[in-house]
């Protein structure tokens, strides 16, 4: 694909990935904002952050899950991180997914909650796919 | 209009910058964090250069408004002194033991207002761990100036941390948190902070926190003041004893502050039930009656003076020896602190000496009434404000007990407004930077309100105030944000005129509408001829008469505000980020913010920052209160008021900007 084309593509990933409810516009392109020759590769630094903040995050609340009885508060202390986690690259899906977990997790629903794992995982994993194929796209774009 | 830009000292200005202290245990917001302050710090400094280039501070261009962020502050001005007026502007820097942080540069709005614009550059830390912030902390003790903190950190819950730097350092601290609940947020206040920001967090909010550590300064000096100044006075709760200033009501300040939950409420009842179970008659002292008082003391000779003497000449039937005895008292302390400021008075200072006894008696006899007032229930029909440096906007409630300052109007002359004032509670300090912001603080910093909301329209004042009692004891409604600036430094106050100057473009602040925008032309009718308000126009004022101003929810002026600016439109405080503002400061505003056409007028919050953002140039202004000036607030208050009452009626003049804008 020639430069064109490759910023086409580009801009049409990100469009989707705003429109279909992944990302947050706001943020990310504040984040953009925030990228400059001081620190050219900022955006894909957080993003990579994020990336292990939400695996580990990911491993404790599955951890926290399987012991019995269910420490749903400190489920709750995981979420409300993972929540910020999110918060910091704008990924709507994922914290929604968040958020109904903790409902579960307020009324002390342990089937609720796991449901609600898959769930964030489900979005974790897409989002994550996505953005890698983004930044790809986005890389492939620049050196054209 | 002369500009008086020479700040030579900027060719030596060399800031260091606020040193920031970033905790979260999240990487990704710690490297944002991190970045986000270093970029306001790159546009902190091309904004001063402009400043120090001397521009007209209110040409402000998108260029660089987006980096300088505002605070309206209330001048301790006498309204009787409202003809002098300073014709420069003159930058400062506030020159603290490390090396000056940050550059202001203050407008006389009005004799009232000051319009105090600034930034800071600022060093970045970085810090995952509350115990290992806290070690930086204690290693160097004097080694920084603000810290930002998350709420959930794995070692420490937030407001331990909070605690501790309050205690120990008693650095400003504003906390952070994905969640904006309404206990939690209350948490942060009640432990101290200083704001509580939502993430994710916007560039806007940072650019605020310099007037965190500016307004933690200022009551440092104050505080300071006071403790030299004065005999302590005890509170108590009948009206005409207010006490005067101190830190007295630390205990009290103390407990309104945990009681500053959503119970606020309850808070209220009960500092109300206080108030009026001690049963004593207050006493309103209002201008015309200060002024007997005033003239009666110094017919008698202020040496030989007595409240019986007093008495009698003053001839004032109701008026019995004690209500005198005590305004004796706070008078008294008045001019002493008066004096004493004086002695301090440095360089240059602008000549604004009127008597001292005219301006104790115009400021005193605001502050009584204020005082008065001050807890006082429906009766006066007055206004009630709120000194409470408290939180932000809203809550409050027990700042007024707590507040009330007595005498500590001092008449803004020049310098000595700087010292002069000041918020009795050390504590209070703590309390007031419980602001907000707004955005207000909050973060508040991004609160956006305009203390110019609070002026609106008066007829519904009575209106509202009855209504208000009506409702809950709601000490504060008419809360005064407005606080001294303390200058350190010779002080020339721009007259507003330079404001006119304005219509281009930015310049106005007013903003919300910028159609009906008529910056400055507005005839600043009331009180204060020479002021001159800030580009409000009239139209865009919307009256609203109608709209009690009853606040359901006890604290609430910054939703109160807000919501008055959206109805309204308001001009100078137009919020554009509203969202932000309400992201940011959720003091129990919740659902209030959307009770838009009641609260307005009355929402001066005092102690709190509100940062307004100014229409498109984003500049935020957020109100500086100081307690302690509340008392030339209210007396502001209380004449605009009535003038504009009066002038409520008439469609043709635009009174209701003078009152939003300054009603300082």
């Amino acid at each position: 694909m020639n430069s064109n084309q490759l910023q086409h593509q580009v801009l049409y990933m990100r469009r989707s990935l705003f429109d279909q409810g992944y990302l947050d516009s706001e943020q990310l392109i504040q984040l953009e904002d925030l990228q400059d020759d001081a620190n050219p590769n900022f955006v894909e630094e957080v993003v990579s952050l994020f990336y292990s903040d939400s695996a580990r995050l990911i491993q404790n609340i599955e951890q926290t899950l399987s012991n019995r009885p269910v420490d749903f508060s400190r489920l709750d202390d995981i979420l409300h991180q993972f929540k910020g986690s999110c918060s910091s690259i704008g990924a709507k899906k994922v914290k929604d997914a968040c958020s109904q977990f903790r409902e579960y997790c307020n009324a002390g629903n342990a089937e609720g909650c796991s449901r609600s794992f898959q769930l964030i995982k489900q979005e974790y994993e897409t989002l994550r796919r996505r953005l890698e194929s983004y930044f790809q796209m986005v890389k492939q774009a620049k050196a054209a | 209009m002369e500009n008086g830009f020479s700040s030579p000292r900027n060719d030596t200005f060399n800031p260091a910058g606020l040193r920031v202290l970033v905790v979260d245990d999240d990487l990704a917001w710690l490297k944002i964090l991190e970045k986000m302050l270093k970029k306001c710090s790159y546009e902190g400094l091309r904004t001063r250069k402009i400043l120090n280039g001397g521009l007209e501070l209110l040409n402000f261009s998108k260029h660089f408004a987006s980096s300088l962020t505002a605070f309206v502050s209330v001048n301790p001005c006498n309204p009787i002194k409202q003809n002098q007026v300073a014709s420069e502007i003159f930058e400062l820097d506030i020159m603290l033991m490390n090396g000056p942080l940050m550059w202001y540069s203050t407008i006389l709005i009005s004799p009232r207002i000051s319009l105090v614009l600034g930034g800071s550059d600022i060093e970045v830390t970085t810090c995952g761990l509350a115990r290992d912030a806290l070690s930086l902390l204690r290693e160097r003790k004097d080694g920084y100036d603000i810290v930002i903190s998350d709420v959930n950190m794995p070692d420490m819950d937030g407001f331990k941390l909070l605690e501790h730097v309050g205690l120990e350092m008693d650095l400003p601290v504003i906390m952070m948190s994905v969640d904006g609940e309404t206990s939690r947020v209350m948490k942060g206040v009640q432990h101290g902070a200083c704001d509580y920001l939502l993430k994710p967090i916007r560039m806007k909010e940072l650019r605020n926190i310099w007037q965190h550590v500016f307004r933690k300064k200022i009551h440092e000096v104050r505080d300071i003041e006071n403790i030299e100044g004065f005999e302590s006075i005890h509170m108590t709760r009948s009206g005409s004893d207010q006490s005067v200033d101190g830190p007295l009501l630390t205990g009290e300040d103390l407990t309104s502050v945990r009681k500053r939950k959503d119970a606020e409420n309850r808070h209220d009842d009960r500092d109300c039930g206080d108030a009026s179970s001690t049963k004593k008659a207050r006493v309103v002292w209002s201008i015309d009656l200060h002024q007997k008082f005033v003239k009666a003391v110094n017919q008698i000779g202020f040496d030989k003076v007595g409240p019986k003497k007093i008495l009698d000449l003053m001839n004032v039937p109701w008026l019995t020896r004690e209500n005198v005895a005590s305004h004796l008292q706070k008078y008294r302390l008045y001019l002493t602190r008066l004096q004493k400021d004086e002695l301090k008075t440095s360089v240059g200072g602008i000549k604004q000496k009127d008597s001292p006894s005219k301006d104790s008696a115009a400021s005193f006899g605001i502050q009584n009434s204020i005082t008065v007032h001050h807890h006082n229930d429906v009766s006066n029909g007055g206004y009630r404000f709120s000194r409470s440096n408290s939180v932000v906007q809203n809550v409050d409630a027990k700042s007024l007990e707590g507040d009330v300052k007595g005498i500590d109007t001092i008449p803004v002359t020049g310098h000595k407004r700087v010292l002069t004032v000041d918020i009795p509670n050390s504590h209070k300090a703590r309390c007031s930077q419980i602001g907000f912001n707004g955005s207000f603080v909050p973060g508040h910093s991004d609160v956006n309100f305009t203390s110019f909301d609070s002026a609106i329209p008066t007829q519904p004042w009575s209106e509202v105030s009855e209504t208000q009692f009506q409702h809950e004891h709601k000490p504060l409604r008419l809360e005064n944000d407005f606080t001294q600036l303390p200058l350190p430094g010779p002080r020339h106050h721009i007259q507003v005129d330079c404001i006119q100057s304005g219509p281009s473009a930015s310049s106005k602040p007013s903003v919300v509408d910028k159609d009906n925008l008529k910056p400055f032309d507005c005839t600043y009718k009331s009180n204060y001829p020479n002021a001159i308000p800030i580009g409000s126009a009239v139209d865009t004022f919307p009256v609203q008469t109608t709209s009690p101003i009853v606040n359901h929810q006890p604290f609430e002026p910054i939703a109160r505000t807000t919501s008055s600016m959206k109805s309204q439109g308001l001009n100078l405080s137009c919020i554009p980020d509203l969202e932000a503002a309400q992201r940011n400061i959720n003091w129990g505003v919740g659902s209030s913010l959307t009770s838009l056409d009641e609260d307005l007028q009355l929402c001066w919050l005092q102690g709190d920052c509100f940062a307004m953002n100014l229409g498109l140039q984003d500049i935020n202004f957020s109100e500086y209160n100081d307690p302690a000036l509340n008392s030339e607030v209210p007396f502001h208050l209380y004449d605009t008021m009535r003038f504009d009452y009066e002038h409520y009626y008439d469609p043709t003049e635009c009174p209701i900007i003078d009152q939003g804008l300054f009603i300082a």
